[in-house]
C-alpha cells in the first residue's frame, strides 16, 4: 500500500515538471524507478521497525546517499545541454531544479512511509484515504511562490532615444543598427515588473532570477533570438530608485496577454529569495 | 573575448573621433557605415552600438 502510494506520488510529481523536463521519456523512466525505489524502501521501514529489525534505518541512509546523486545528475545535465541554448536557465535556476527532483524523492518516502504506517494501524479502509491525502499534501508542500504572488507584471512601452532602447523609463540596451530599431519596435515586448514590497525588490534584484525568467518566457512564447544576431538578445534591467524591473524580449508570437501569463507564472527561486522585511533593520529600513 | 570592442565603423567626416584600433573602417556616407556595420556584426557574431557621433563599434557581449 506504501509502496503504490509513493509510485502515484512521484507520478503525480512528475506530471508537473513540463518546465524542466519538455520532452525526456528516458528522464521519466529514471525518476519514476527512483521514486519506485524511494517509496518500496520507505515503506518497509515501519514494518521492519515494528519487527525491531533496526537495520532497515541503516538503508533509509544508504537511500539518501543516493538521493543525493540525484541532484548532481540533474546539475551535470542541465549544465550540459545549457551550453547549447540560446536563452540559458541560469545557474541558479538549475541549482533549483537539481534541488527539487531530490527533494521530490524525500516526499516520496515520507508519502510511502505514513501510508504504510496508516496501513499497519488501521488495515487498508484507512490506508487508501491516508494515501491519497498524502499526496494531495505532498503537492501542497512543493508550491513553491511565481512571480505573481511578489510583483505586479504589465506591459511596458518601448522606445528608443536615439539609439537606446527604453521599456518605460529603464534603459534596456544600446541599438545601433536603425534596421533592428524598426524591426524592435515592431515586433519587440516590453514587461514592466513592479514589486509589492521590498521582499519582492530583493527577488527582481537577483541575476539568477531575472535569466529564470527570460527563459521561462522564452520557452513558453518563443524567442527570435538567433545566434550571432545579439540585437534580439532578451533582457531585464531595474529601475534603481523604485526595484521595478524593465523586460524586453523578442517572442515569436507577439501575444502580450500570454507573455504577461509566462512571466507571472515563472516560480520564484529558492537561491532568489531573501527577506529584509523579516529582520528589524530591513523593517525599519523600509518605511 | 566577451564585452571587448572588436572593430570600429566610423564616417570619413568623423574620422579623427577615433584611434589607436587595429579594425577602424573609415566608410563614405551615413548609408555604406549601417551595411558595414551589419555585415561586420553578422560575421564576427557580434552587436552594433551607435555611439551617436558618428561611430559604431562593435562589441561581442
Amino acid at each position: 500500500m506504501g509502496m503504490t502510494a509513493g509510485f502515484l506520488a512521484r507520478l503525480y510529481m512528475l506530471r508537473t515538471d513540463y518546465r524542466n523536463y519538455p520532452s525526456y521519456p528516458h528522464g521519466y523512466i529514471i525518476h519514476l524507478s527512483l521514486g519506485a525505489i524511494a517509496a518500496s524502501l520507505a515503506a518497509i521501514a515501519l514494518p521492519a521497525l515494528l519487527e525491531e529489525e533496526y537495520t532497515a534505518i541503516t538503508f533509509l541512509v544508504l537511500c539518501a546517499q543516493q538521493f543525493r546523486d540525484i541532484r548532481n545528475m540533474e546539475r551535470e545535465t542541465l549544465m550540459k545541454l545549457e551550453e547549447n541554448t540560446l536563452v540559458p536557465r541560469g545557474l541558479d535556476y538549475i541549482e533549483g531544479i537539481a534541488k527539487v527532483f531530490e527533494s521530490r524523492n524525500y516526499l516520496v518516502m515520507l508519502v510511502a512511509l505514513v501510508t504504510s504506517g496508516a496501513t499497519i494501524w488501521g488495515g487498508w479502509t484507512w490506508g487508501v484515504p491516508a494515501g491519497l491525502a498524502m499526496i494531495l499534501f505532498s503537492r501542497f508542500l512543493m508550491r513553491g511562490s511565481y512571480i505573481r504572488n511578489i510583483a505586479k507584471v504589465e506591459q511596458g512601452q518601448l522606445h528608443f532615444e536615439k539609439s537606446l532602447l527604453y521599456v518605460d523609463d529603464i534603459v534596456i540596451m544600446n541599438v545601433g543598427d536603425p534596421a533592428a530599431r524598426e524591426k524592435i519596435l515592431e515586433e519587440g515586448i516590453g514587461l514592466m515588473l513592479h514589486p509589492y514590497d521590498d521582499d519582492g525588490r530583493s527577488v527582481l534584484n537577483n541575476l539568477g532570477q531575472r535569466q529564470a525568467m527570460l527563459h521561462d518566457i522564452s520557452m513558453l512564447v518563443g524567442n527570435k533570438l538567433e545566434i550571432g544576431e545579439q540585437e534580439w538578445t532578451p533582457a531585464a534591467r531595474k529601475n534603481m530608485e523604485t526595484g521595478a524591473l524593465g523586460i524586453f524580449l523578442m517572442p515569436n508570437e507577439k501575444d502580450i496577454a500570454c507573455v504577461i501569463e509566462a512571466a507571472k507564472r515563472t516560480p520564484v527561486l529558492e537561491s532568489a529569495v531573501q527577506k529584509p522585511l523579516a529582520n528589524t533593520i530591513g523593517r525599519k529600513a523600509a518605511d | 573575448m566577451r564585452d571587448t570592442i572588436l572593430a570600429a565603423v566610423v564616417t570619413r567626416k568623423h574620422s579623427d573621433k577615433v584611434k589607436g584600433m587595429n579594425s577602424i573602417f573609415i566608410v563614405e556616407d551615413e548609408e555604406e557605415l549601417q551595411r558595414t556595420a551589419l555585415l561586420l556584426s553578422r560575421i564576427l557574431k557580434a552587436m552594433s552600438h551607435d555611439l551617436e557621433n558618428g561611430v559604431t563599434i562593435l562589441v561581442q557581449h
